[in-house]
């Protein structure tokens, strides 16, 4: 075979012996630095607070690789991201590859190098790993675990959310599921979508500090998009979430791709971007700060509580009409993280 | 159109005081969501209702097409393409869902022409196209098994329910079971049959019509239109979308069509046999028909007890009034097809509806 000169993961660099040593001092060790690997079973962490946020997350993406990211930069952003919202501070990040035989070295490298650039970036360091081999078949390339650990120095209040309280999103919907849908379908058309992944914690931290009273909600909106972070707020509550249809950012092209293929993009998985719920007075001062960011240029306000529709999610069209946005039965793309 | 004008076009039907109640119905799935989710059907005036009409492709399909598919993919050897929004429509028994998680082999594609390299990558596989559509669709599978002929692929066939929506329509009209004003006729398939091809509605059955789009300021001027026509009683056929529908259609689409398909008697959920309603492969591509290939027994179809699909594709109910919508027949395990298609109107009106 033409490629047999090509270094593939072998079941042996699971195994505990040689090989697998070999790839944790030449590899692993090499890309995500010398502290991301304990000689003895656990890692010692300095934790100087009395609460720490703790959070875990499996990530089985495929394709593995798309544009705007990988599955290792998810793997990190989406760990780091859990935490921020929460309103701490993430530090520590634990690493856990499964692989399957026969994958590229090439690849795995590159995958392991962007984690490390992100884990840079985001400024938290990745302190313990495990990695496990699977045999040809029986997995897919690459599936990556990360927990996290992130200190509650600055938590957000979490005070009522009341009518007329603002809906602001960070960001552009949909453009994570989009890219990782048309990648995956091959569609020539969309060659300038990119997914939005990204850590928002740097984000976070400084609306955080210019309106910590005044944010009563930060969540991700990742797997169910948009509408299903709005749902879980105003589920069994006495108020309802409006958004107004002309005022969500999206972008064309997959507003577009959307249109062709039936989805909506407010039901769409985002890797970079949070909707926040906060008192109208401080919108605009969370807006601005937002967009002091690259992961925050296009905030916007998109809507509003309100006593309107209790417990329901809705959008304004443009025209003036309403429809509802209810939650999906089921994420509308398997896999998209 | 900019959107401050279709905001004013939208406060005109909002304030249209009607001289009478009417009842108007829309013949396209893609219609019935499109109202729904532009706002335009909470914007009607008081008294206009819009009726859903035989216009979802997957809800009009009997239970008998997906209970033969399901049979045929029970052999390993072949790979079911179909597009999404089959996967969850129950048939007698099961559902192409429940057999894919029970290990049959079925693939949702976005074009039948996906449909070929699947056929060239699986070479030791059969692989089946389930052709469910009206006139839209029915081009596009005639080009793949041109396609198909041309590059030699003999691994694919297609099990086709394809219907025409015209005779649809006057079945609905000369059964005279529900009172309907005037009509919303569909965009797309009009695109390829014509608008000229609706003629009847007005003539024969004195009922005025409007070809529409599928925006807002579509679905406005449609529905603003449609009033007007019948308001001033003048039985007309009236093209609001003349940008993509012409008088005589898409002319090289239908020949295709009609090169690979010819009109049979095709079976309707709800409505029964309606001749000349349906396309089936010409007898000179009976190679890429996956009835004549596959010969199957099919189980005695069963329908689900109680379920109304059947007459709220006639016009005669609305969602709200089946006993089983929103509880029993929900998104997540539903009864009848009308809630899990993607333009089946109990799934607009679940899913969108107030």
């Amino acid at each position: 075979m033409m490629n047999d000169n090509i270094k593939k993961i072998q079941p042996g660099h699971g195994s505990g012996g040689k090989l697998m040593n070999e790839m944790i001092d030449k590899t692993i060790i090499e890309i995500l630095g010398p502290d991301s690997i304990q000689l003895d079973d656990s890692a010692i962490l300095d934790v100087s607070a009395s609460k720490i946020a703790f959070t875990t997350d499996t990530f089985v993406v495929t394709p593995i690789e798309f544009p705007g990211g990988n599955i290792g930069t998810l793997a990190i952003n989406g760990t780091v991201n859990d935490l921020a919202v929460m309103g701490a501070t993430p530090k520590y990040i634990s690493c856990g590859l499964i692989l399957e035989e026969g994958f590229a070295f090439e690849d795995f490298e590159r995958i392991l190098k962007s984690m490390k650039q992100e884990a840079d970036a985001a400024g938290v360091s990745i302190v313990t790993g495990d990695t496990k081999v699977v045999p040809h078949g029986k997995g897919d390339k690459i599936y990556i675990n990360t927990t996290g650990i992130g200190i509650m120095e600055n938590p957000i209040q979490r005070n009522e959310i009341k009518d007329g309280d603002d809906i602001i999103v960070s960001g552009t919907l949909g453009d994570h599921g989009m890219t990782i849908m048309a990648k995956r379908n091959d569609l020539k058309f969309s060659s300038a979508m990119k997914s939005d992944c990204t850590y928002l914690n740097h984000m976070i931290k400084d609306i955080i500090d210019i309106a910590k009273n005044d944010i009563k909600f930060i969540r991700d909106a990742t797997r169910g998009g948009a509408a299903s972070v709005l749902n879980e707020i105003v589920k069994n509550k006495e108020f309802g979430a409006k958004l107004i249809e002309s005022d969500i950012p999206v972008h064309e092209e997959v507003e577009g791709i959307c249109e062709i293929l039936g989805l909506d993009p407010l039901y769409v998985a985002n890797e970079g971007k949070i909707i926040v719920i906060c008192s109208k007075d401080k919108s605009q001062s969370i807006i601005e700060t937002m967009q002091k960011h690259k992961q925050g240029i296009d905030a916007a306000i998109i809507g509003e509580i309100t006593s309107e529709a209790p417990g329901k999610a809705f959008v304004e069209t443009f025209i003036g009409g309403k429809r509802m946005l209810p939650l999906q039965v089921e994420e509308q793309l398997p896999r998209i993280c | 159109m900019r959107k401050d004008l279709v905001k004013s076009l939208g406060e005109k039907l909002k304030n249209k005081k009607l001289l009478r109640e009417l009842r108007i119905m829309e013949v396209c799935g893609t219609h019935t969501m499109e109202f729904f989710k532009t706002g335009v059907k909470d914007i009607f005036p008081e008294g206009l209702t819009l009726i859903d009409g035989p216009g979802c492709p997957v809800c009009v399909t009997a239970n008998d097409f997906l209970d033969r598919a399901i049979e045929i993919g029970k052999d390993p050897k072949i790979i079911i393409a179909t597009f999404g929004d089959m996967i969850k429509v129950p048939s007698s028994y099961s559902s192409l869902g429940k057999e894919k998680s029970e290990g049959m082999d079925i693939r949702i594609v976005y074009s039948p022409l996906d449909c070929l390299s699947l056929a060239e990558e699986n070479p030791d596989r059969e692989i089946i196209f389930l052709s469910v559509g009206f006139e839209t669709t029915a081009p596009t599978e005639a080009i793949t098994i041109l396609e198909a002929q041309k590059r030699g692929i003999k691994n694919f066939s297609l099990l086709s329910s394809n219907k025409l929506t015209v005779p649809a329509v006057e079945t609905l009209l000369s059964l005279g079971e529900t009172k309907i004003d005037g009509f919303i006729l569909p965009g797309h398939v009009s695109a390829i049959i014509g608008a000229n091809a609706w003629k009847s509605i007005p003539d024969n059955f004195n009922k005025p019509s409007v070809v529409a789009g599928f925006e807002a300021q579509d679905l406005i001027t449609g529905t603003l239109s449609l009033i007007d026509l019948i308001e001033s009683n003048q039985n007309e056929l009236k093209n609001e979308y003349k940008l993509i529908v012409r008088d005589e259609g898409n002319v090289h689409a239908q020949k295709l069509m009609y090169d690979v398909f010819e009109e049979t008697d095709a079976e309707w959920r709800g409505i029964g046999v309606i001749p000349g309603s349906g396309l089936k492969i010409r007898e000179q591509y009976k190679d890429y028909d996956a009835a004549l290939k596959f010969p199957v027994d099919v189980p005695e179809t069963v329908e689900h007890k109680g379920c109304r699909c059947g007459e709220l594709l006639r016009g005669l109910i609305s969602p709200y009034e089946c006993p089983f919508f929103g509880k029993t027949c929900k998104p997540e395990h539903a009864i009848g097809p009308c809630m899990v298609s993607s333009e089946g109107p109990c799934a607009a009106y679940y899913n969108y509806g107030k």
